[in-house]
């Protein structure tokens, strides 16, 4: 089958993000079933617009960089549990987005047998299905949370900053050195890729026939469109369950540790248990982000989780995107990563100005990147500590009510 | 009612009384005195002679000196100026490239025997660390001094640090590359006899030494000058002596430059013991931070005692543990220090 036949496909995969931003975006005096069919339209309309106009091999790109940007996006939301709203500074990403990581590769993964067996090791496989691995990579990352937070966040702020680099760097170091856990050093490969045959032959066999005809003419090629929707999906859902939570009363008091802590205390609010909560929250949704990572990547090691692209390049997201504000961190993690990628062609661009310069100087292009990343941040603490669109603030539902 | 008023009589309860107890500071370095016994013993039960414990007790003091090297910066600038300045380990790694730059434009003499390296890498020595504590007075009138000015919390200060540390990494990977990299390439540097089959290299000597004498240095400054009593006056209480009419700006100036010229020094000196690469300072940072905290935050000579031990513990456990987990240990101290008394050894009780 040619190529036009798999539009169809594509478009509408691509079109779920699309549908959830464009339900949105619409006015609210809509009734919801309006915005939702709307949503839908419009959402697939430009989706399908996109799958015809762009050609396959930027498209294959554009989609690719929206993967790794949700990915971020998730990250992103974590942090902003942590740091947005309660004010805790996690500078250990890193290790709850690992850990996250290689629990779901474990869980998903079987463990390897005959000739396989010799050069990959792995504690164990349970050759589970995505979902479980998902779940797992949550509760694995809130755990270490759990154990991090306990004896530090009743402590001055600053002491969970210094154990939270000390886990990550621990957490690296363990999936560097334990070659019986997770095959380090070396990458522990062959993570399962969720829903994968919906672009094989023959494809998945519970599917209703017409929806597996719909995606029969994909092709293993045009997996990423299947993950992209996997993984805009879990941004859209961890998202939409964080708004509820911050506009609860638990939001409420979170903010209100943030804010005074001492006020907090004194109208009966347990302070240390409150932080413990929001930091294991932030530790469970970066877990799953581990765990999108891990199955996008197929094979994963320690250097994947380095304090720079783990840690360092989240936080500027949320920065950048402004911290309190879950639309924010999104937005924060998709310009950012945008910056990210974009200034590579620019680096590239610039080639041969940097060889006139010295001749050790092109290879070494990449790092003018994390040069203007690190200026990035500083310009934000200095002149936009708010960052793009700021904290949203809001009043509860019940006194919104009373006031209209 | 009548039971309440009986635990009053009989003071605070028992839970409360173990606490207090177990956040002494005679418990903590009971504490500490066990850890390394428990590692010694450990090791003596897998079959490690006490010959190379001992030297490995000996590596461990060398290790110690060039984390004080940081350590001491580090919790000034934390004590005084309220910085937990996650940049400190990459000031370090800043003074050995600039040392390593340097190399490059000496000519190189004969290595001062029995040391590797020559009379060149001292004259580095004493241009490379002023110039961290430039480096780290600079960021301070970029950075931190109009952060403090909008009075942000101290994490924010740390955000910034680490910004700082981001920063200055990116210029060393584009001035030399991501490569592990040497002072004197293929030089050798053999171990000789010190005492009972203890083999060291006469530059962790050096090292050792160099460390000891410049935190005697620092001790004199701290208290026989005027500027050394206003840094103490000011990590005691900074409102208090901003009130005294301390001169705060030179005692911001002066704390930079002693804090990040340690720190110059202590890279260099770790880069020669080891080896030179982008990330090593940062890797230093959770040792370094346990000792400060150890030590008590703001007490240059808790930081000296608190990377001591830090070091030693670090290489006792390579006896029986993968090299590799040093800094892992490292946090191991620090984790017990934070759960029984996270003002440190010299803290008062509550202080931190």
């Amino acid at each position: 089958m040619g190529m036009g036949d798999a539009t169809l496909a594509k478009s509408l995969l691509l079109a779920l993000p699309l549908w959830f931003v464009a339900a949105r975006a619409l006015p609210a005096r809509l009734p919801w079933f309006a915005r939702v069919a709307l949503g839908a339209a419009a959402g697939w309309l430009v989706a399908l617009a996109v799958t015809l106009v762009v050609p396959s091999g930027q498209m294959a790109y554009l989609v690719s960089f929206a993967i790794v940007g949700s990915i971020y996006a998730v990250l992103a939301l974590g942090l902003n549990v942590q740091w947005g709203y309660t004010g805790l500074f996690n500078i250990g990403i890193a290790a709850f987005f690992a850990v996250g990581a290689f629990t779901s590769a474990l869980v998903t993964t079987r463990m390897p047998t005959g000739a396989a067996a010799a050069f990959s090791q792995q504690a164990f496989g349970l050759g589970a299905p995505f979902l479980a691995g998902v779940l797992a990579a949550g509760v694995a990352a809130g755990v270490l949370a759990l154990l991090v937070g306990g004896p530090t966040l009743r402590l001055r702020e600053d002491y969970l900053a210094i154990a939270t680099i000390g886990i990550a760097e621990l957490v690296r170091l363990v999936f560097q050195n334990e070659r019986w856990l997770a095959n380090g050093p070396q990458p522990l490969r062959g993570i399962p890729q969720p829903l994968a045959c919906l672009v094989r032959d023959p494809g998945c066999g519970w599917l209703p026939a017409p929806l597996a005809a719909l995606f029969d003419p994909l092709t293993p090629r045009d997996y990423t469109y299947v993950y992209l929707a996997i993984a805009t999906l879990v941004v859209i859902v961890v998202y939409v369950v964080l708004e509820r939570a911050i506009r609860s009363p638990w939001g409420r008091v979170l903010r209100a540790v943030r804010e005074d802590e001492a006020a907090a205390a004194m109208v009966g609010k347990d302070v240390a248990r409150v932080r413990l909560q929001a930091f294991v929250v932030g530790a469970v949704i970066m877990g799953f982000g581990g765990a999108l990572y891990a199955h996008y990547m197929i094979a994963i090691d320690y250097t994947h989780f380095d304090a720079l692209y783990a840690t360092f390049l989240v936080w500027v997201m949320l920065m950048l995107g402004g911290s309190g504000n879950n639309r924010g961190a999104i937005l924060g993690a998709f310009a950012l990563w945008g910056v990210w990628t974009g200034a590579a062609f620019v680096v590239d661009l610039a080639r041969p100005l940097l060889a006139a310069i010295s001749s050790d100087l092109p290879a070494r292009g990449p790092y003018l990147r994390l040069l203007f990343i690190a200026l990035l941040m500083l310009f934000i603490l200095l002149y936009r500590p708010k960052g793009m669109i700021g904290e949203e603030r809001f009043v509860s539902r019940d006194s919104q009510g009373r006031d209209g | 009612m009548a039971k309440a008023l009986a635990r009053r009589a009989h003071g605070p309860r028992l839970s409360a009384r173990l606490r207090r107890a177990l956040g002494s500071r005679t418990a903590l370095v009971a504490l500490l005195a066990l850890l390394l016994l428990g590692l010694w013993l450990l090791a003596g039960a897998q079959g490690v002679t006490g010959q190379r414990l001992l030297s490995l007790a000996v590596r461990g003091v060398m290790l110690g000196g060039v984390l004080a090297l940081g350590a001491v910066g580090l919790t000034l600038i934390f004590g005084v100026l309220r910085i937990p300045n996650f940049a400190h380990g990459d000031l370090m790694t800043w003074g050995a490239y600039l040392a390593l730059f340097g190399l490059t434009l000496l000519p190189a003499g004969p290595p001062l025997a029995p040391f590797s390296f020559g009379i060149e890498l001292l004259v580095l020595l004493v241009l490379a660390a002023p110039l961290v504590g430039l480096t780290g007075y600079l960021l301070d009138r970029l950075v931190f001094r109009r952060l403090r000015a909008r009075r942000v919390p101290s994490v924010i200060l740390a955000m910034a640090a680490l910004g700082g540390a981001f920063l200055l990494r990116s210029v060393i990977y584009l001035g030399w590359g991501a490569d592990f990299r040497n002072f004197y390439t293929g030089r050798p540097r053999p171990a000789v006899e010190l005492f009972a089959g203890i083999r060291v290299r006469p530059d962790q000597l050096f090292i050792v030494g160099l460390a000891l004498l410049l935190i005697f240095l620092l001790y004199l400054l701290l208290e026989r000058t005027k500027m050394g009593k206003a840094m103490r006056a000011t990590a005691d209480n900074a409102d208090l002596a901003r009130i005294t009419g301390i001169d705060t700006e030179g005692v911001i100036r002066w704390t930079w430059l002693i804090g990040g010229g340690l720190a110059g020094a202590g890279g260099i000196m770790y880069a020669l013991d080891t080896q030179l690469r982008p990330e090593m300072g940062w890797w230093l940072m959770l040792p370094l931070f346990a000792s400060v905290i150890l030590g008590t935050i703001g007490n240059a000579y808790g930081a000296l005692v608190g990377a001591m031990v830090v070091g030693l513990v670090w290489q006792m456990s390579t006896a029986f543990l993968n090299p590799a987990y040093g800094p892992g240990v490292a946090f191991l101290v620090l984790i017990l220090v934070l759960l029984f008394r996270p003002e440190g050894i010299f803290g008062k009780p509550g202080g931190s």
